[in-house]
């Protein structure tokens, strides 16, 4: 039993921390945000050279084949640095979605160009009415000869305006929110019929809602198999989440750190407010609130990493409590560094910003505690 | 990253399994729930067949009767010992004073007191805190003044849990007040049928006889009784509170209590349903597995931090703090769940006759269970230390 990284996982998390400490104070990271295509194509290609891009992919597709633990490493750096670039979105979502597929092709035409930097993806799963149903999927595809037609609309689609791939979820049978008759579409961004419109939300990053007006799509183009999308679905948001919740964790230490350095340099009353037992307290909270949601993040590593029975347990598990004690550092952290706390100059509030986003993203704690309480008290 | 058994550590599992399921009997289960002398017996019977086995104190150095199994496999004996309801040990002789004795006594200190200490022919309390020093330990004025080759011992020490049966106490007396008040503190064994000890009962909320109030009238004590040096007794003391936190937070105890929770939860009806499909319940429920969940793992990072040398350190408090907290909250949910049956004293109808036997055990888990963010330091007092010597505030 051990809770160590590896050397080599050591390594690559202080790459990612160095990288984070040298090109990516909070002015750059605001630039980085601002540019048109949501995050800087100069760091995309670092991430590149660096190796970061092919890290869960299989070695014979040129990637690193690393698990969760590599994954957690790099993810709980980059929440430290607030790091827009959309590593999630192309490598883990998009690329997760053809790594688990069964189809050579796409793998072989796609994840070459992922690892080497070149090639934007997204995955459209979010529809206006569905909310966190990853099942709820009204929009249509419906067989034409050797292609697909697709009709619908996706929203909020991570990394939606940079991609020149996006992996949309369709239904090709069923009712509305059933999980079987949803199937993968690998479609050009801007392939006829795609109409994208972009904003932004409040932790920066760049969003898009995907109309879909008869797009053609060949068979070929189908990632897994017809009507059976969801458990591919399933299975890379699963992945998707431990990294997202390691992001959280990294946030976490950040503005545990920063609250605590805040308040023993902020004099009050004639003494630094570190020193009132009020808010020492608040700090203790906080700290144990950080060091639980860690303990919790390991678990469900562990459990990912050694494929165990109750996986999708632990994933809601550390869900529910990733976005309550997210929540509880976000707004405690706020409310220590008093009024600078609600300045946009002070970088806390965005820290808080991503991760209420990372609450919301694949249900937040209350609707993961439903899920959990199905998986543990149903008999 | 690496949370997987080995296959040596998987035969111990079993090992652990077939040694509790042949001596952790119904019979014993039941005569350990009793009161005074019965309880007593049947403490002692279970521990002398774990150190018949050689487990009753895997902790200690081998020389004196430990095992020195791994990080992992004390975790698997934990785990297995309280999902099949066996009690821990008492604390007090064997995970208190016996490291105090075979990390700061004399060689004949060891010899007299461990071998009997194994064999539970000892009973041994704890004397830290009184009236005037709870939380504040370093405030103690028990007294002890040297006359020849004994200390004359005068004070009082209170929330003394099984003083009524005990043959030894082990106290921090104060030798000196001159200087830094945890400086005059000294470390000593105490016979327990010295004369002018007294042992006044406390009666508390959950009806058990647990504590007491200790008094000693000029008690003499030889010096030979005192660990180590005079006036360092603090330094001794202090290395066991980050173990007694540690053990506090009871997290493979918690485990059954929820399974168990989690049944009696399918039983009971309401309205006509299983009172596990409301779905209050079910939140409140959730919460404290999702908590204990991370508490399990938070508690696996400590024992492997203490594998590598580092521990357990001012971690304890964490797990003191949130266990504590978690037990609190399933003595609650027991209560609530046993509704009127909660209330019932012993008499011509019992909870057990109602035929809802948990409701008597619900009451006094639940009203003793209040005592576990007091001791081994208050909840807030952990925060004082974390909030110093963890955050550096």
């Amino acid at each position: 039993m051990n809770f160590n990284l590896s050397e080599e996982q050591n390594m690559l998390k202080d790459s990612v921390a160095r990288f984070v400490q040298d090109e990516y104070d909070f002015e750059s990271r605001r630039s980085n945000a601002a540019n048109a295509l949501g995050f800087n194509p100069k760091n995309w290609q670092t991430f590149a050279e660096l190796g970061w891009l092919s890290i869960p992919f299989e070695e014979a597709y040129g990637g690193f084949g690393g698990g969760a633990t590599d994954v957690m490493a790099v993810m709980e750096e980059m929440g430290k640095g607030l790091v827009v670039e959309p590593f999630i979105a192309t490598v883990l979502m998009f690329g997760g979605l053809l790594s688990k597929s069964d189809n050579a092709a796409l793998k072989d035409a796609y994840i070459e160009k992922i690892i080497d930097g070149s090639l934007q993806g997204a995955f459209a799963y979010v529809e206006r009415q569905s909310r966190f149903e990853l099942a709820d999927v009204k929009t249509q595809a419906k067989r034409d000869g050797d292609d697909f037609v697709l009709n619908g609309e996706k929203t909020v689609v991570f990394n939606g305006a940079a991609a020149n791939k996006v992996i949309v979820s369709a239904r090709t049978s069923g009712e509305q929110c059933d999980e079987a008759g949803i199937t993968l579409f690998l479609i050009d961004a801007d392939a006829s019929g795609v109409e994208r419109t972009s904003y932004r939300l409040m932790d920066g990053q760049l969003v898009a809602n995907i109309k879909l007006t008869d797009v053609r799509v060949a068979a070929s183009q189908v990632v897994g198999a017809v009507d059976e999308g969801y458990k591919l679905i399933d299975a890379v948001v699963s992945d998707v989440t431990i990294a997202l919740c390691a992001e959280a964790m990294g946030i976490m230490q950040k503005l545990n750190t920063t609250t605590i350095e805040y308040t023993k340099t902020r004099q009050q009353f004639g003494v630094a407010i570190s020193s009132f037992q009020a808010l020492q307290h608040r700090m203790v909270d906080m700290f144990m609130a950080g060091e639980q949601a860690k303990s919790i993040l390991y678990r469900a590593v562990c459990a990912a990493e050694s494929g165990a029975d109750d996986l999708a347990k632990n994933i809601a598990a550390l869900k529910v409590m990733i976005g309550r004690n997210g929540k509880l550092i976000g707004d405690e952290a706020i409310q220590l560094h008093g009024g600078m706390g609600l300045t946009d100059e002070l970088d806390v509030g965005h820290y808080v910003k991503r991760l209420m986003i990372i609450n919301t993203t694949f249900g937040d704690a209350d609707y993961q505690q439903q899920k959990f309480n199905r998986l543990a008290y149903s008999d | 990253m690496d949370i997987t058994f080995s296959a040596e550590e998987l035969a111990f599992r079993d090992q652990v399994r077939t040694f509790l399921s042949e001596n952790w009997t119904q019979d014993l289960a039941t005569r350990i729930r009793g009161e005074d002398q019965e309880f007593k017996a049947a403490q002692i019977e279970w521990q002398n067949k774990l150190n018949d086995k050689g487990w009753l104190a895997p902790g200690w150095p081998v020389e004196h009767g430990g095992v020195n199994w791994s990080v992992t496999e004390n975790f698997i004996f934990e785990t297995e010992r309280s999902l099949a309801g066996a009690p821990d040990v008492v604390p007090f002789g064997l995970k208190m004073v016996a490291p105090v004795i075979y990390g700061f006594g004399s060689e004949e200190q060891k010899k007299r007191f461990l071998p009997r200490i194994l064999k539970s022919e000892d009973w041994w309390c704890q004397g830290y805190s009184e009236p005037g020093a709870g939380s504040d330990l370093a405030a103690l004025k028990t007294k002890a003044e040297l006359d020849g080759d004994d200390y004359i011992v005068n004070g009082a020490k209170v929330w003394t849990t099984y003083a009524q049966y005990a043959d030894w106490i082990f106290c921090l007396v104060r030798t000196d007040s001159s200087g830094k008040r945890q400086d005059g503190i000294s470390f000593l064994l105490i016979d327990m049928k010295s004369p002018g000890i007294t042992v006044n009962k406390i009666s508390s909320i959950d009806d058990h006889h647990s504590l007491n109030e200790v008094v000693f009238d000029n008690v003499r004590v030889p010096v030979a009784n005192r660990i180590g040096e005079q006036d360092k007794g603090w330094t001794y003391a202090k290395a066991l509170l980050a173990h007694e936190r540690t053990s506090i937070a009871a997290v493979a105890d918690s485990k059954r209590r929820l399974r168990d929770l989690r049944k009696l939860l399918s039983e009971e009806i309401s309205g006509g349903r299983p009172l596990i499909e409301d779905t209050q319940f079910q939140n409140r429920l959730s919460n404290t597995e999702i908590e204990l969940m991370a508490l399990e793992y938070t508690e696996l990072r400590v024992l492997a931090s203490t594998a590598d040398g580092k521990g357990p350190g001012v971690e304890s408090s964490l797990l003191k703090v949130k266990g504590t907290e978690i037990q609190q909250a399933i003595q609650q949910m027991y209560m609530d769940l046993a509704g009127y049956y909660s209330g019932i004293i012993h008499g011509e109808e019992t909870a057990e006759s109602i035929g809802h036997a948990f409701g008597h055990d619900a009451r006094k888990a639940y009203m003793y269970g209040r005592a576990a963010t007091i001791y081994g330091g208050s909840n807030e007092v952990q925060k004082n230390i974390t909030a110093k010597y963890v955050l550096g505030l």
